[in-house]
């Protein structure tokens, strides 16, 4: 069960929207925008008060991938393999990611529930690729040394913040 | 120089700001603030008034490559690679004194460039539809209409009836810049043909293609250019509400779009009563969830309604049951910025560039494998030779050019043998490409052919719908028979397999998405065939790519006998006796690479 104020929160989301199902996926945008998934009592709360079935609630959501019903790290890195990031070597970037945080495809969040790994198609800064994104900031030209210490930055941060 | 007039332009577009262009763009501002003469004028004001410089974010100037770029108005003075410690520099010695700091100009076969149109990048281009970006602040409607945006609209709502901005629009031969080239004017006339009367205009800016950011840096950069088109689309086929689709993989251009959208609704250029008259046009901004199938219009609008954004059988065609079951214009981003142009200037005008069956102007996103990436714009019909060489200024590093894909997943990859084609949506489909979206990933010697055309079938199987069984069985049957080629374990019967499957899949699958799938493949099979019977017979991959047909040996000479390597293979491959060449047992080898990275003398190489 979700604490009350998760249910509030989505509450306040919907307001900026009309009660109808072409609200669906700003809605559940917003919500996960909040929390960095989708927890999936929100989506029911959601399809009811829109008048959906949570069925096609769920087959909407499981659609489309940027929807997770899986909690997310504090730390969201996407790592960008489309076409040029990928021809100039984005899998090395990655494998080095999953090295240093003990994750794998299937298990792409850590333990301390700190990062998160995932790969997306093109985040359109071919320009500087390889690329990737923690949170939505670029980082250009990534080597898979690079990342290693991009980590090594993102936990010492954390470190020091304890 | 005089700092009474003066403008800092400072790019804001995703390649700079990662490269810390904000943070440049906070430093600036804050150096003008300690100049007691100097005051900063955040927003439009384009008169200058005495005393101040402005400082803006501009949208993509283009040359991601050097970026994070700077700009310095009126002198048109380009500065490049930016970085944090050079602000105060610039400020004292430019901004200030008027002086040149010659390590932050760009370089080029010794030559030195002070301005940007001077670049051979920039001077080899024809720059229409990205004209204004990089030069304008992309958030500032007071600017955009400065620099002459929404006179189109006035032009069309004033002096032009509803017909003759589709037949305007028709004769100048505009077709969609999303990849099909289907004829824009066609399109707007059939919509104002229904008997309907509720009718919305929708704008495609979901991108999906990797490898290409056109539309993104024009929405980023100049997005009244864009919904300047989409009011006239509006006002041509009579819709009142209309919709954006973007990536949400674009947060900038979302940003940016959103702003734009309530700045025109401001001052009167969208929402109601445009322009003081009772046409009325409100625009809405929808987010895309990450589905590639969602760049298919049946897809697309599904997704804005609230489904699951499934391709459905044609017809009825969008212009018919489009958005919410109503006729819809649905256009892409580069193809709505190219309208108020053709407003403006006029049809004829239009089809004096480029060729007879695709006038106008083509914007590509030039990434991979070569020297200046980033966004180039020129007529269609150019050559990619003149695209990849006179432009991009060839191959990055010496590994010489292998191919350049065109068109993502829908599209193919041609090598050098037909470097001179032209670029336009005919010559093209001949040769079993396709424009597309305009993504130019150009390819080294480093590069795997049978590896691309298996990363492309791993993409389109993935993003598949799986509405429709050709496609959704079809890809994934094409994608182990190329991951087996990979792998070393291919056989000969397979490239005709590849064949069949492709052929199936184009005839039978229900949208774009599926018919085009193969393309990848198909075109790599015959431009690089040699490549795929080297996987299957020799067990060679010539780019050394591919990771089961890597051999990994010990120098003799290079080996010191340590056994490092042997205590770090995990399937004991690796045998020797202390201080002799230790040796790799290939059959045992899993080619994981620990032998390698662990080490100590560089003896250990891939063949």
């Amino acid at each position: 069960m979700l604490d009350r104020s998760y249910y509030q929160k989505t509450d306040e989301i919907m307001e900026n929207y009309p009660k109808e199902e072409s609200a669906l996926i700003p809605i559940i945008q917003d919500v996960q925008e909040e929390y960095h998934y989708l927890p999936p009592e929100l989506l029911e709360y959601i399809a009811k008060k829109i008048g959906i079935t949570e069925t096609k609630a769920y087959s909407v959501a499981s659609f489309y991938v940027n929807f997770s019903f899986e909690p997310k790290g504090k730390y969201v890195i996407k790592i960008c393999d489309g076409t040029a990031c990928h021809v100039r070597s984005s899998i090395p970037v990655l494998q080095r990611l999953y090295k240093e945080l003990g994750l794998t495809p299937e298990k792409n969040t850590t333990e301390d529930m700190l990062f998160t790994v995932e790969t997306v198609y093109c985040l359109g800064a071919c320009g500087l690729a390889p690329a990737l994104t923690v949170n939505d900031v670029v980082h250009p030209a990534m080597t898979p040394e690079k990342a290693a210490a991009l980590i090594q930055e993102l936990r010492g941060a954390e470190h020091d913040k304890v | 120089m005089d700092s009474a007039s003066c403008r800092i332009l400072i790019c804001a577009g995703t390649g700079c700001q990662a490269g810390g262009s904000a943070q440049i763009y906070a430093r600036m501002c804050q150096l003008a603030q300690t100049v007691d003469h100097v005051s900063i004028e955040y927003g439009a004001e384009i008169a200058h008034s005495p005393h101040t410089v402005h400082i803006h974010k501009s949208g993509c100037h283009g040359f991601c490559e050097i970026g994070p770029l700077m700009r310095i108005e009126p002198q048109g003075i380009s500065y490049m690679k930016v970085s944090l410690s050079d602000c105060e520099e610039i400020f004292e010695r430019t901004v200030k004194n008027g002086e040149l700091i010659h390590r932050l100009l760009y370089v080029e076969d010794g030559k030195e460039y002070v301005h940007q149109e001077e670049i051979p990048f920039y001077q080899k281009q024809t720059r229409l539809v990205l004209k204004n970006c990089g030069h304008i602040d992309a958030e500032s409607v007071a600017e955009s209409v400065a620099y002459g945006g929404y006179q189109s609209l006035a032009k069309a709502i004033f002096h032009m009836s509803r017909e003759e901005v589709i037949q305007n629009i028709l004769d100048s031969n505009l077709r969609g810049r999303g990849g099909g080239g289907f004829v824009v004017g066609k399109k707007w006339k059939q919509v104002a043909s229904q008997k309907e009367l509720t009718r919305y205009v929708v704008c495609n800016g979901d991108e999906g293609d990797p490898g290409a950011f056109m539309d993104c840096s024009i929405m980023e950069g100049d997005p009244h250019k864009m919904i300047e088109g989409m009011v006239i689309a509006a006002y041509a086929v009579g819709a009142k509400e209309g919709y954006i689709y973007v990536r949400a993989e674009y947060p900038l251009a979302v940003k940016r779009l959103k702003i734009a959208i309530v700045q025109a609704e401001e001052v009167g250029l969208l929402g109601d009563n445009i322009l003081g008259t009772d046409f009325c046009f409100h625009l809405h901004i929808n987010r895309g969830a990450g589905a590639f199938v969602c760049g298919e219009g049946s897809a697309l609008t599904a997704s804005i309604e609230g489904k699951r954004g499934m391709p459905r059988v044609k017809p009825p065609r969008t212009v018919e049951q489009g958005l919410f079951a109503k006729p819809t214009v649905l256009n892409n981003v580069e193809t709505f910025a190219n309208v108020p142009m053709i407003i403006e200037n006029g049809a004829q005008w239009y089809r004096s560039i480029g060729p007879e069956n695709s006038p106008g102007t083509k914007a590509f996103a030039l990434t991979g494998s070569i020297k200046n990436t980033g966004l180039i714009e020129v007529p269609m019909g150019t050559s990619l030779r003149e695209v990849i060489f006179d432009i991009g200024g060839g191959i990055r590093g010496s590994a010489g050019f292998k191919a350049v894909q065109i068109g993502g997943p829908s599209g193919g990859c041609i090598s050098d043998k037909d470097l001179n084609l032209s670029l336009d949506f005919d010559t093209l489909k001949q040769r079993g490409a396709m424009i597309g979206s305009g993504g130019l990933v150009v390819m080294d010697q480093n590069t795997c052919m049978v590896e691309v055309a298996r990363f492309f079938m791993d993409f389109t199987q993935r993003e598949s719908c799986g509405k429709c069984a050709p496609c959704r069985e079809g890809t994934k049957r094409m994608l182990e028979i190329l991951k087996r080629i990979v792998a070393g374990e291919g056989e000969m019967h397979d490239l005709q397999k590849l064949r069949d499957l492709a052929d199936m899949i184009s005839n039978t699958a229900l949208c774009g998405l599926g018919k085009s799938a193969s393309l990848p493949v198909i075109s790599t099979l015959n431009a690089f065939a040699d490549e795929y019977l080297e996987h299957i017979q020799d067990k060679k991959c010539r780019a050394g790519v591919c990771q089961q047909l890597k051999k990994y040996k010990i120098d003799p000479g290079a080996c010191k006998g340590c056994s490092k390597c042997a205590r770090h293979c995990p399937v004991q491959a690796i045998s020797g006796e202390l201080k002799s060449p230790f040796t790799i047992d290939q059959e045992k080898c899993i080619k994981c690479g620990a032998c390698l990275t662990n080490c100590s003398f560089n003896a250990i190489h891939i063949e």
